[in-house]
C-alpha cells in the first residue's frame, strides 16, 4: 500500500534543498550567467553555517544554555555571508573580468564542494573540540521546530505542518520571486538584462549592476538550500559528500520549470518525490531497478527540455544571452 | 577615467608570462590561505605535494597514468568545444564506455580469445560513447536544444545505468560492487608493454594527441569545426553542413570519452564502478580551456591538474588533513588562472581626462 501521508513530508524534505537551489539560480539565469557553480555554492553556505554554528554552539559547556535567537541567526548569516562571497567571486570573474561562464561555474564547483568537505571533515581537527563528529543537534532542534498543531491534527498537520520554518521561508521566496520578475519594473529590466543586454544598456540599465545583484541573491538563496539540508533534513549532522547531486538536480529544476520560480514550488517537490520513490516502489529482491527508478529525474528533465525546445514557443525558451558575457563594445 | 579595449593580440611570450604570473600570484594564495586554515608552513605543504607527485618512481608512474586518462578526455571534448558546442557529458560518455568494455569483459570474457576481445571492446566502448553524445548533439543539431543542460543530464543516466548493472553483475551478491573482473583469466585486460602497468595507456594517449592536433590544425575537418564555432551563419554561407558537423564532431568526442573508459576499465581498474570516472568529466572542462582548445599544451594544464590532486593525497596523509584540501587550491589556482585571461583579451586604457579617450 503506497502510504502517501508518509511519502509527502519525505518528498517536501526532499524538495526543500531543491526550491531554494532553483530559485536561486533562475533568477541568476534571468540575468543572463548560467551558473554552473550552484553546487558548489550550496556546499559553501550548508559548511559556513556549520562553522557558525559549530563554534557557538561549542562557546557553551552545555548546548541547551544557548540563546535560541542567535543559534538560529548565526548560522544563517554566516550560510548568507559565505555563499554571497561565492556570488562576488562568480560575478568578478564572469561580469568584471568576462571569463568563460562554464568553465568559472566549474572551478567554483570544484572550489565548494572541496571546501566543504575539507571543513566538514577537518572541523574538529582545527578547532581542537573533543566531539567524534560534527553534530548540532540542539542547533538543529531549533531548525526542525515546526509550527503549532502539527501533531495534533492528523494527516493534515503531517502533510502541510510538519516542517521547519525554513521550508516554508523557501516558498515565500519562491513566490516573492516570481512576483518580482514577472510584476515588477525590476523585474522587467532583470529580464531585459538576460535577453539582449545590448538593447538594455540602450535602454540605460545598468546591466553590471544587475548582474552582479541578481548572482549574489541567487547565491544566497541556493546557499540557504546547503544550510537547510543540514540543519534541518540531517539533523545538524554534517557528513561528506552526503549533499551528493542535489545542487545538479536544482540546475535540472531550472529547466524543467521553464525558468518559473512559482512553478518550481510543485516542481521541486515532484523531483523531491522522483529521488526518493524507489524506496516506496515494490520491487521485491531486485534491487537492480531500484537503480533504474533513481533515472527518473534526470529522464524526465532532458523530455522537458527537449519538448520546450521542439514547441519552441517564445516564452519557454531560455533566456537569449543565456551564458556570454557581454562587452559593450563587441557588437 | 578607466577604459576597456579589447586587444589585438598578444605576443606568446606576454601571454604566457601573465599566465605564469597568475599561477605564481595563485600559489602565493594558497600558502596564505593554507596558513590561516591550518596553521601549516606552506613552504612544508608545498614540498610534500611535490613528494606526494613525483617522490617514487611508482608514484611518477601513478602521475603519467592519471595525466594520460585525464588528456584523453580533454582532448575528447576540445572538437565539440572548438566549435561552440559545451559537451559537460564527458563524465557519462567515459561511463558508457566504460560500462561496454566492462560488459564484453564479463559476457564473453571466457568466449572469445583476447585478439578478437579486446578489438570487440574498443569497437563497442567508443560506440556507447559515441551514442551517449549523439542524442544532444542531434537535438542541438535538429531543433537547437540547449546542450550544456542535455549533456549534463546524461551524466546522471549514464551514472544510474552503471549503478544497475553493478547490482545485476556484483560479485557476491549483496556486496555492491562488481570486484575484479576475470581476475584469474585476464581476458579483456590490455596488454602490458615493457612489463609497465600503464605503459600502454600513456603511449595510446601521446599517438591520440599528435592525431588530435593534426586533425584539428589541418585537415579539412577541423576547418569546418574551427568556423562552425565562430560563426554558424558564415559557415552556412560558406556551404558548410552545420548539421552534419555538429553530428559528426560530437560522434568524434562521445567515442573517444568511451574510449577513455575502456582506458580506465581494461588498462588499469579491471572493474566497473559508478564514481570510475572520478569528475574527469567536468576536470577536463577546465583543462581543455585552459589549454585554448590546443592539444599540445593541453599536455601541460592536464599535468598541472594532475599534480595538483596527486599533491593533494600526499598532504592529507602527511599532515592529517582531508584530502579535499587539494580541491580548495586547485579551485584558487584556476580562479586566477581565469582571472588573467581578461589581461590577455583586453587592456586598460587610463585616459587622462574624461572625453579624451584614445581609440
Amino acid at each position: 500500500m503506497f502510504d502517501l501521508v508518509s511519502f509527502i513530508p519525505r518528498a517536501v524534505a526532499q524538495g526543500i534543498p531543491l526550491l531554494f537551489g532553483s530559485t536561486g539560480e533562475i533568477i541568476t539565469e534571468k540575468s543572463g550567467n548560467l551558473n554552473l557553480g550552484i553546487p558548489g555554492v550550496m556546499y559553501v553556505g550548508a559548511i559556513s553555517g556549520v562553522i557558525g554554528s559549530f563554534m557557538y554552539e561549542h562557546s557553551f559547556a552545555d548546548p541547551t544554555q544557548m540563546n535560541a535567537v542567535l543559534a538560529v541567526l548565526i548560522p544563517l548569516v554566516c550560510c548568507l555571508l559565505g555563499s554571497l562571497l561565492m556570488g562576488l567571486l562568480y560575478c568578478f570573474l564572469t561580469v568584471t573580468l568576462r571569463a568563460n561562464q562554464n568553465v568559472t561555474g566549474l572551478a567554483m564547483t570544484t572550489f565548494g564542494v572541496g571546501f566543504g568537505n575539507f571543513f566538514g571533515g577537518s572541523l574538529i581537527k582545527l578547532t581542537g573540540a573533543e566531539v567524534p563528529s560534527i553534530a548540532l543537534s540542539a542547533t538543529s532542534r531549533l531548525f526542525r521546530t515546526t509550527l503549532p498543531f502539527a501533531d495534533s491534527t492528523g494527516w493534515f498537520g503531517k502533510v502541510f505542518l510538519s516542517f521547519g520554518f525554513l521550508a516554508y521561508l523557501a516558498i515565500i521566496i519562491a513566490l516573492v520571486a516570481a512576483f518580482v520578475l514577472n510584476r515588477t519594473r525590476v523585474g522587467l529590466h532583470l529580464r531585459a538584462v538576460g535577453e539582449d543586454p545590448a538593447t538594455a544598456d540602450a535602454a540605460g540599465i545598468d546591466i553590471t549592476r544587475y548582474k552582479y545583484i541578481t548572482t549574489c541573491l541567487g547565491c544566497m538563496i541556493a546557499g540557504l538550500g546547503g544550510l537547510y539540508y543540514v540543519m534541518d533534513y540531517a539533523n545538524g549532522v554534517w557528513s561528506n559528500d552526503a549533499f551528493g547531486d542535489r545542487g545538479w538536480l536544482a540546475i535540472a529544476l531550472v529547466i524543467f520549470t521553464i525558468w518559473h520560480p512559482e512553478v518550481s514550488i510543485p516542481a521541486s517537490i515532484l523531483f523531491g518525490g522522483l529521488y526518493i520513490i524507489y524506496l516506496y516502489i515494490p520491487t521485491g529482491t531486485n534491487l537492480a531497478v531500484k537503480e533504474l527508478y533513481k533515472m527518473l529525474p534526470y529522464v524526465v528533465t532532458i523530455v522537458v527540455l527537449v519538448f520546450s525546445s521542439l514547441r519552441n514557443k517564445r516564452e519557454n525558451q531560455p533566456p537569449e544571452s543565456l551564458g556570454l558575457p557581454y562587452f559593450r563594445e563587441d557588437r | 577615467m578607466i577604459h576597456i579595449a579589447k586587444r589585438k593580440e598578444m605576443p606568446l611570450p606576454q601571454a604566457l608570462a601573465i599566465r605564469l604570473g597568475a599561477i605564481v600570484a595563485a600559489l602565493v594564495a594558497c600558502g596564505v590561505i593554507t596558513a590561516i586554515a591550518t596553521g601549516l608552513n606552506p613552504v612544508d605543504v608545498y614540498a610534500a605535494m611535490v613528494k606526494g607527485a613525483f617522490g617514487t618512481p611508482r608514484k611518477v608512474w601513478i602521475l603519467l597514468q592519471e595525466l594520460a586518462i585525464l588528456l584523453c578526455v580533454s582532448l575528447a571534448l576540445t572538437p565539440a568545444f572548438r566549435m561552440r558546442f559545451w559537451n559537460l557529458g564527458g563524465e557519462g560518455q567515459i561511463l558508457v564506455g566504460g560500462l561496454a568494455a566492462a560488459s564484453c569483459m564479463i559476457i564473453l570474457g571466457n568466449r572469445l580469445p583476447n585478439a578478437l576481445l579486446i578489438p570487440l571492446m574498443f569497437v563497442s566502448s567508443a560506440c556507447a560513447g559515441a551514442l551517449w553524445a549523439l542524442l544532444p548533439a542531434l537535438f542541438k543539431a535538429r531543433w537547437n536544444t540547449n546542450e550544456t543542460l542535455f549533456t549534463l543530464m546524461m551524466n546522471y543516466v549514464a551514472t544510474q545505468l552503471v549503478a544497475f548493472f553493478v547490482i545485476v553483475w556484483e560479485v557476491p551478491k549483496g556486496s555492491g560492487n562488481i570486484g575484479i573482473i576475470n581476475q584469474s583469466t585476464e581476458a579483456g585486460w590490455l596488454p602490458q608493454v615493457g612489463g609497465y602497468k600503464y605503459l600502454l595507456n600513456i603511449l595510446l594517449v601521446a599517438i591520440l594527441t599528435v592525431i588530435m592536433h593534426i586533425y584539428l590544425a589541418y585537415s579539412k575537418h577541423g576547418y569546418e569545426i574551427s568556423v562552425v564555432g565562430e560563426s554558424p551563419n558564415t559557415a552556412r554561407y560558406v556551404g558548410i553542413k552545420v548539421e552534419k558537423v555538429i553530428v559528426r564532431t560530437l560522434l568524434l568526442s562521445g567515442a573517444i570519452c568511451g574510449f577513455a573508459g575502456l582506458l580506465l576499465v581494461g588498462g588499469t581498474a579491471h572493474t566497473i564502478t559508478t564514481t570510475i570516472a572520478g569528475g574527469r568529466g567536468f576536470t577536463a572542462v577546465m583543462v581543455a580551456w585552459l589549454a585554448k582548445f590546443n592539444p599540445i599544451t593541453m599536455v601541460a594544464s592536464s599535468l598541472l591538474l594532475v599534480f595538483m590532486s596527486c599533491g593533494a593525497g600526499e598532504i592529507s596523509t602527511a599532515f592529517g588533513l582531508n584530502h579535499s584540501f587539494g580541491d580548495i587550491l586547485t579551485g584558487i589556482i584556476l580562479f586566477f588562472i581565469i582571472g588573467c585571461e581578461f589581461f590577455i583579451t583586453y587592456r586598460i586604457v587610463f585616459s587622462k581626462k574624461e572625453g579624451e579617450r584614445d581609440v
